[in-house]
């Protein structure tokens, strides 16, 4: 799995790629959590599934985790990108009925504000 | 009527397995006339039930060994998962839908191995280990045919 974080005003970009499963799922957590903790000022989260090939229960736990952070204090999740055997796993896992799914990051980011 | 074709693998309760138990199970379910997206699939829920055996069954001990094993028969693949491990105090819970005994985990696992296989049938025994059996038949006429 690769990894990059960017922090747009009130947003943190997540861009992920590759498998996520139990082998990445606490250096993705981690990552994300430092992340929030360094910069108060993040609100929303946008992430980018484009480059995500597998995903399974693992990686959607990590999704929910933060997506229950940033929801207390207001923000939002968006999903970007996700190819075909990653949205069925969304779709299953009810996640999509929580968090709002974008055709690009740049319309995530105006919606994010 | 037809040998049974079988394999049967063993490895090390270790996270970087899960993938390898995936493409393994995924690459011999090749040898049946399976979608992509059947394959996908199969992949997923092996992947759940090899994550259930690591983190539940063995508590992340990479002592522990894990048993994949598969085999094709009329056209259907039976997937096994086996872990002498923890084992599941109640069964029928732990199949609901959203039900983890893990606060941070979704209980999808069981739910995945169910949406993605034809039968799914688990057998445990507390202090003994679990053993997941999933069939998926291949059906060739049951994949909408493309351009009509
Ligand atoms: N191999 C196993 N050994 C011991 N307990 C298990 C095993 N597999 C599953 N369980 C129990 O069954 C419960 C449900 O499993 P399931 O895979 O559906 O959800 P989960 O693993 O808790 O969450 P998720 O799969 O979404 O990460 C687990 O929380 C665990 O208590
Ligand atoms: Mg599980």
């Amino acid at each position: 799995m690769d990894m990059h974080i960017e922090v747009k005003e009130k947003s943190m970009l997540v861009r992920l790629r590759g498998e996520i499963d139990l082998a990445v799922t606490d250096t993705l957590r981690e990552s994300l959590e430092k992340e929030l903790d360094d910069n108060s000022l993040i609100k929303n989260l946008i992430i980018n599934l484009e480059g995500v090939t597998y995903i399974d229960s693992s990686g959607l736990g990590v999704i929910l985790g933060r997506y229950r952070r940033v929801s207390r204090y207001g923000g939002k999740v968006f999903i970007v990108g996700a190819t075909a055997q990653v949205k069925k796993v969304l779709e299953l896992s009810g996640l999509l009925n929580i968090m709002q799914e974008c055709p690009s990051e740049a319309l995530a980011l105006d919606l994010a504000g | 009527m037809e040998p049974v074709n079988r394999m049967k693998i063993e490895f090390s309760s270790l996270a970087a397995n899960v993938s390898f138990a995936r493409v393994a199970a995924g690459a011999f379910a090749s040898q049946l006339d399976f979608t992509l997206n059947d394959i996908e699939e199969l992949k997923v829920a092996v992947s759940e039930a090899v994550t259930n055996s690591i983190i539940h069954g063995y508590q992340n001990d990479p002592a522990k060994i894990i048993e994949l094993s598969a085999e094709i028969r009329c056209e259907t693949l039976v997937l096994a998962v086996e872990d002498r491990g923890l084992g599941i105090d109640n069964i029928e819970n732990a199949l609901q839908p959203a039900y983890s005994t893990d606060p941070e985990r979704m209980g999808l696992g069981f739910a995945f191995m169910q949406s993605f296989s034809d039968s799914l049938d688990v057998q445990s025994l507390p202090g003994k280990g679990t053993r997941v059996i999933m069939t998926r038949a291949c059906r060739k006429e049951a994949t909408p045919q493309q351009g009509h």
